[in-house]
């Protein structure tokens, strides 16, 4: 089955390794992601001035790309893409002066009234195949690893297009499980990673990526899985200065989603692109094992 | 154009309304002032018409040069138009500027630095993260080139793509003037066909192979032979010469392969 997909510009360049395990899980799973023609940036940050309808145009623009194709859902990998593209997709929905006034704006193009239905890939594993099922397509368990769920900000919040709960979220959980890893709760799950702000801000970041990476540290975890290429640079980027200051912190590898999933599916680990990832997660992949 | 008319001599008629044609005058506004020129002749051709002389925002009025980026408006219209002015011919009531030339801003670099890598892109024109998708460039293209949609694969780091989609471009500056994120999309583009051309596209090996084997003196002999022929006898060998077939195949030969 086809799934029109929207990939983000981070996961062409940088995040390489968000993107190239998910296309290739997916077609294991028979759901090919077909990446809609002709899309542009995703407009990054939603907009949240609300007389600033010109930042909507770059995410409103690839959902009617995703309509043109006659797609009635649309999917990312990318959790900061899956927020901006449905809120953007929401405004569209709920409010009809601003409609008019963007498909006016964009008289170029078909009209659009949100009509797509913009999902991350998480959903789509559990709606669309189901844990079990996809604990079937397993072929090499992540036995033993235990791994913290990251979610970060985007893909809970706002509330009104969050992918689960927003306070107390179990989609990544359920997802480690099904691929057979050891999930491990800790309460700095859904704290933010401080974002954007690391342009402005470094410095306090990494007291932010701290507090994240100490919890789940303390709570067990020996990685740490993400679905969004920002809190991959927040997290990933200070963690020598921070193996300085705490010197019980070791480092702590950090995954997206889509490898432990194409490696729990049993495909070549080259697809993963773990030469991209900080740090060294291929020594703990093969100290359980997972790799050769 | 005009009306057909009943006529004894139907060819006499048509010389007549030809020039009829030639002679009839219309309207335009060349920078907000009413002139009347020949229908016909090209936007170009009619500011000329109507007594101003190009010394800039002019060249090789071939639609190849990109100097003569027009912009204009039609009575009842709210659509900005493009074109160039030595390519459009005028239309009735058009409201015509020229824009020779848009301040823009070029990148400093060293080629034989560049690698291909999309990040030296980015920081040579990290403007290029202003684009909103509004599309305007787009709409300004005179080239019909999908403007924002190359500026976009310039984002996703596909330099290759970008070149693809922008090899038509004139460098006029249409879409930089019309930009809201005030990018400067022709140099971005002009880089992206350089880095395109010299890193990323193959180099042609037989290219190299071939000139190495004329270099050592493979045809020496036969262009020497050449040169001492007779004018008749150097005619009859070009029109009896063995020329590859339009649809020849990848595994064409010609049956002399004392050269090959």
């Amino acid at each position: 089955m086809g799934l029109a997909y929207y990939p983000g510009c981070t996961l062409k360049t940088k995040a390489r390794n968000l993107e190239e395990p998910g296309i290739a899980s997916m077609e294991v799973l028979e759901f090919k992601l077909e990446e809609i023609p002709r899309w542009n940036c995703c407009g990054a940050v939603y907009s949240l001035a609300e007389d600033d309808l010109i930042h909507q145009v770059a995410p409103i623009r690839n959902l009617i790309r995703a309509k043109e194709q006659g797609k009635n859902k649309l999917a990312t990998l990318c959790a900061f893409c899956f927020n901006t593209l449905k809120r953007a997709n929401l405004l569209m929905r709920e409010n009809a002066e601003k409609r008019n006034t963007l498909n006016s704006f964009m008289d170029e193009e078909i009209d659009y009234g949100g009509e797509v239905e913009v999902v991350h890939l998480l959903e789509v594993l559990r709606d669309e195949i189901g844990w079990e099922a996809l604990a079937q397509k397993v072929k090499l368990p992540l036995r033993e690893l235990k791994i913290a769920s990251y979610y970060g900000c985007t893909l809970l919040r706002p509330r009104e297009i969050a992918i689960d709960s927003v306070e107390n979220p179990t989609i990544l959980r359920k997802f480690l499980k099904a691929l057979g890893a050891s999930p491990v709760d800790f309460p700095y799950a859904t704290t933010c990673c401080g974002s954007y702000q690391i342009i402005s801000n470094p410095g306090d970041i990494s007291e932010y990526a701290w507090d994240i990476l100490g919890s789940a540290l303390r709570h067990g975890a020996e990685a740490l899985v993400l679905t969004c290429p920002l809190c991959d640079y927040n997290l990933g980027r200070g963690q020598k200065e921070l193996m300085k200051k705490h010197s019980e912190f070791k480092g702590m590898p950090l995954f997206y989603f889509t490898q432990l999933l194409a490696l729990a599916l049993g495909l070549d680990s080259q697809v993963c692109h773990f030469e991209l990832n900080y740090g060294s997660p291929e020594s703990l992949l093969r100290e359980k094992n997972l790799l050769s | 154009m005009s009306a057909k008319k009943e006529s004894k001599n139907p060819a006499k008629t048509a010389v007549k309304e030809k020039r009829q044609v030639a002679a009839k005058l219309i309207p335009i506004y060349i920078m907000g002032k009413r002139y009347e020129v020949p229908e016909g002749l090209t936007i170009m051709k009619a500011i000329e018409y109507a007594g101003y002389r190009f010394i800039r925002g002019c060249g090789c009025r071939g639609g190849t040069c990109g100097a003569c980026g027009t912009v204009y408006r039609k009575p009842g219209d709210y659509k900005l138009q493009v074109a160039l002015a030595c390519q459009k011919t005028v239309e009735p009531g058009m409201y015509i500027a020229q824009i020779p030339f848009f301040p823009a801003n070029r990148a400093q670099y060293e080629f034989a630095d560049l690698t291909a890598a999309p990040e030296e892109v980015f920081k040579l024109y990290p403007e290029l993260f202003r684009c909103v998708a509004c599309n305007a460039c787009t709409k300004a293209c005179p080239q019909g080139i999908e403007v924002m949609d190359a500026i976009s694969a310039l984002k996703q780091g596909n330099i290759a793509e970008a070149a693809r989609l922008s090899f038509d471009c004139i460098q006029c500056g249409l879409c930089t003037s019309r930009c809201f994120g005030e990018l400067a999309q022709y140099h971005m583009f002009q880089l992206a066909r350089r880095i395109y051309g010299a890193r990323i596209l193959p180099r042609a090996e037989h290219l190299a192979e071939m000139v190495k084997t004329i270099n050592e003196g493979r045809y020496d002999q036969i262009l020497d032979e050449l040169k001492h022929v007779k004018e008749d006898e150097l005619k009859k060998l070009y029109q009896e010469r063995e020329a590859e077939p339009m649809a020849a195949g990848e595994d064409w030969k010609p049956k002399d392969t004392r050269y090959l």
